[in-house]
Formats: structure tokens, sequence, C-alpha cells
């Protein structure tokens, strides 16, 4: 029993790391994309570096997680559950290198008339990464708080569609030549398609969440 | 010892059957392997056997007191029988009620009266197990639901506690699986039994019942070892796919209704307190297990519940004593006969 519940503390810890370094990556992904709309590309180049590291080792913690569920075999019920969530958030925080990757490549140039609508659209995708992370943690510590917490993601999730269709149409009535409002148009579904992710994940989490169900 | 093999039969049988109640979810799911199962299991149901045995046995020894080695190897044998055949009929079948039955049949060919009060405590007991089951289930499943519910354990230590309370359980389950279930495998022998009492250690007497009761809990441990490992994986994987937590719940049900049917001291608790005696009885082991998976069935709503089951169970009340008992009666005829040995004095 000592040995098991020093099995469980070690695992409880992982997962809670694995959980922070996905909630900071939201956080940075934010604060990258703010200094990319400020024309701050030293510190954007600095952000994406850290988000990139945070990827890096969310995948070794999950990969390390995984590993121990399986040779312990512990939580035998949920343990294909709890794997599906931990990749499937995996995804998230790869969405979101990926996204922020695609600014630093293609470096679209975004008119300081659009600033506004793109800062908002990010604030919500963050808000949904935000809100999957509480709700994960609540399937693990505090069962009955998960479905609030999936009702925020939703939440979020619709209200970054709705931004992102003002961005776009934003984009299309300006006087901006057809291949740069095609290229906004990419990176505001880019940048939307995060919270989309996000929501994926938490459609699953409310299925897991009926049948942790005691 | 040739006479008393269809009694250790009938204890490997059992050892085989019924240790998948006990340990059979958590084996089949992973969280305990079998060799710990079997060690554990195997350990208790000896230790049951031995230091609680008695009082299921005597009640049997107050329903018919075979008092012929010979007449108590056909009636364990009738059980036997009755069990291999109900099972390979695929109908729901005690070992308990068989060897009810058979008793009752070796009343019937020796001309001894059966006494009904004993014989009416016997299966007022055998509702009462499923129903008792039941009500524990619903009141610890309920329980336990509120306390992982309120105190918001973490699923890893929900997991290692399960575990702990798996292994702890089931160790109960076969203690009390032993001091029940020791009675059906055994009891019959008990007044004919040649073995007399050994005085260990300067005082500690190791009567020949327990010498008995030990040898069919050895018995049992070796069809747990032997061939309980194929239906724990069925019974944990297969016939009830229950979470880790519920089936906790379901065992230590089980093993409640198993230890009140078993337990003089809990018996003379009661009575001392002026309240009814416990009938100290051999139950269904299985029959306690579908008593609490009902249990927690109905406070789920009541859904998938198989009525046809429960009313196969409940058909086997009377069908199977009732076959044993005709079993049992035919053999008693042709050992008598044709061996030319007393089945009964």
């Amino acid at each position: 029993m000592p040995k098991l519940l020093k099995i469980s503390s070690m695992l409880k810890a992982q997962v809670d790391e694995f959980l922070d370094l996905v909630s900071e990556g939201g956080i940075l992904f934010g604060r990258a994309l703010h200094s990319y709309l400020q024309g701050e590309h030293e510190t954007f180049n600095e952000r994406l570096k850290s988000v990139t590291e945070h990827e890096r080792k969310a995948d070794e913690l999950r990969m390390e997680i995984e590993r121990e569920l399986y040779l312990k075999t512990l939580i035998p019920e949920n343990r294909g559950d709890v794997l599906a969530i931990l990749e499937n958030t995996d995804d998230v925080i790869d969405t979101v290198k990926e996204t922020l990757t695609k600014f630093s490549v293609e470096r679209p140039e975004i008119d300081s008339g659009l600033n506004n609508q793109f800062t908002e659209l990010t604030e919500l995708s963050m808000q949904s990464i935000e809100w999957l992370v509480r709700a994960i943690r609540a399937f693990f510590k505090d069962f009955g708080a998960v479905n609030d917490h999936i009702h925020k993601v939703a939440f979020y999730e619709h209200e970054a569609d709705v931004a992102a269709v003002k961005l776009k149409r934003k984009i299309f009535e300006s006087d901006l030549s057809l291949s740069r409002k095609t290229h906004l148009r990419y990176f505001a579904e880019n940048v939307e398609a995060i919270s989309d992710c996000a929501e994926a994940v938490a459609d699953r989490l409310a299925i897991y969440t009926i049948k942790r169900q005691i | 010892m040739f006479f008393l093999s269809s009694g250790l039969f009938l204890g490997w049988s059992l050892g085989a059957n019924d240790a998948a109640n006990v340990f059979g979810t958590a084996v089949g799911t992973r969280m305990l392997k079998f060799r710990t199962a079997a060690a554990l299991a195997g350990l208790c149901v000896i230790l049951g056997a031995v230091l609680g045995g008695s009082g299921p046995s005597e009640t049997l020894g107050a329903l018919g007191g075979v008092n012929a080695i010979a007449g108590s190897f056909s009636v364990a044998l009738a059980a036997a029988v009755t069990v291999t055949f109900m099972t390979r009929m695929k109908l729901a079948v005690s070992t308990s009620q068989a060897i009810i039955g058979a008793i009752v049949g070796w009343n019937l060919f020796s001309g001894y009266e059966t006494d009904y009060s004993v014989l009416s405590r016997i299966v007022s007991a055998w509702v009462l197990c499923p129903i008792l089951a039941a009500l524990f289930a619903i009141g610890i499943y309920g329980l336990v639901r509120l306390l992982v519910y309120r105190s918001k354990i973490h699923l890893f230590t929900l997991d290692a506690c399960t575990r702990a309370g798996l292994i702890i359980v089931g160790m109960l389950g076969s203690y009390s699986l032993g001091a029940n279930n020791i009675a059906n495998v055994m009891g019959v022998f008990a007044t004919a039994s040649p073995l007399g009492d050994v005085v260990i250690f300067g005082n500690w007497t190791f009567t020949g019942t327990q010498q008995l009761f030990l040898l069919g809990g050895i018995a049992i441990s070796v069809g747990i070892y032997t061939y309980s490992h194929r239906v724990m994986e069925t019974v944990g994987k297969e016939l009830f796919r229950l979470s880790p937590v519920t089936a906790f719940v379901i065992v230590l049900s089980h093993s409640m209704v198993l230890y009140i049917f078993a337990s003089e001291g809990l018996r003379d608790l009661l009575t001392g307190l002026g309240l009814p005696g416990i009938p100290l009885v051999p139950v269904s082991s299985s029959q306690a297990v579908v008593g609490a998976i009902l249990g927690i069935a109905l406070v789920n709503g009541a859904r998938n519940i198989n009525w046809k089951m429960l009313g196969g169970i409940a058909s086997g009340w009377v069908t199977t004593p009732l076959i044993a008992g005709g079993i049992s009666y035919i053999l008693l005829f042709f050992v008598q006969n044709v061996f030319d040995l007393n089945v009964f004095y």
C-alpha cells in the first residue's frame, strides 16, 4: 500500500506538471501573439522558443506517464481514457506551437486596424485552453465540477467562432489585396482552430466522465 | 480416506468456482495477480474453515446427522453430481442447496425424521441471503459514493485505495467462504468421521472436525490454485463488467452476508442482546454476489436487470434440493445394495 501510494503521488505530480505546461503554453501563446501584433519580433521569437520547450517537455511527460500507467497496471478501468485525454491535450499544445511557428515563418502582415479582433480571438482561444485544463484537473480530483468546466470550454469555443467570423468579415471588407486577405484569413482560422481543438478534447472528456462514474 | 473423496471433490469444485466471486474482478481487471489472489484466498479459506466453520456444520448435523461414512460419501457425491449436472445444463445451482437436498434424501432413505423447523430456517436463510446482500450493497454503495465524491479523492489515490480494499475484502470474503461453505464440503462427514481429537502444544486441542475441515479447506485451496484462474478471468471480464470500486462494494457485501450466516460469535451477541439469532446455515456465495449486484442495479435505476436469471435462482431453491435428494436416495440404495455397505446405523 505505501508503495502504491508513492507511485500514485508521483503520477499525480506528473499529471499536474503536464497540465501546468499546457496551461502555460496557452498563456504564452497569448503573450507571443500580443508581441507579434505590437511588432516586437524578438520577444515573439523568445515566446515561441518557450512554447516549443513546453511542448517538448509535455511530450516527454506524457510518454513517461503512459509508460508508468502500463508498467504498474494502474487504473485498469480508466487507463485507456486517461491516455486518450493526455494525448488529445498534447495535440492542443502542438497546435499552439504550430500556429506560432506559422506566424514566425510566414510573417503575415497584420493591419493595425485588425489588431483588436486578432487579440480578442487569441484571448478566447486562450480561455478555451485554460478551461479545458481545469476540466481535466477536475476529472482527476473534483469529479462533480468537470461538466461545469466543459461547459465553459464550449462557451469560449463558440465565442471564438463568432469572433473569427467577425474578423474574417473585416478582413474581406478591407482594401487589402486578395492575396493578403486570403493569407490573413488563413491565420484567423489557425488561431480559431486552437479553441476547436480544445473543444474536441472537452467533448471526449464528457464521455470519459460518464464512464468514470462509480 | 477413500470415502472422503466425494467431499474433497466437492471442495475442489467449490474452490474452482466460488473463489471467482471473491477475487474475480480484481484478477480479471489486472488489479491483482492471480498467484497473489490464489495464495491469499487459499490461506484465508483454510483459516475460515478451521476456525469458523463449526456453526453451519452443526445446523447440517441438526437437519440430518449422517452417521455412516459410506452414507456421508453417497450424500456428498449426490451433491457433487447434482452441481455438475445442473452446471452442464446451464441451470442456476448452489452447492449449499444441493447438499441440503442430499441430506434430506438420506433422511428419507434411512427413515430418520427430518426436522422441519431446521429445514425452514435453512430455506429462509437461502431467501434472505441475496436480499441481505442487496441491502448491504445498497448501503455500502451509497456510503462509498458519498465518500468518493465528497472527499474529492484523486483518481490515482482512489485506485491505490481500491486495490488495497479489494485485497482486504477478498481476504475477508475468502475467510467467510471457508467458514460458511466448509459445511457443504465436509459437514456430512462430521458425525461419521474416523478422525479423533489431537492435543497440540500441550493445551490446544485440534478436534477431529477441525482436522476434517482442514482437509476440506485444503481441497478448496487446491481448487482455487488449479482451476479458478479461468473462472476469475471470465467473471472479471465477461460476465459482469464492474468498476473496481463497485466490485469492492459487491465483494464486501457478499463477505458480510456469508460471515453473518457463519459466525457463532455474532449469533451469541445478538441472542445475548435479546434479539433473534441468525441461523448458521451454508448459503450460496454466487447468490450473495448476484444479490449485491442487484442492489447496485436498483440504486442506479433498475435498468438491465436480468429477471430471467433471478427467476432461475428462485426456482433453484426448489429444483436443486429436489434433484439432489432424488440422486442421493438412488445412490444410497446403490451403495447399500451393490457394495453391501452400511449407509446409516
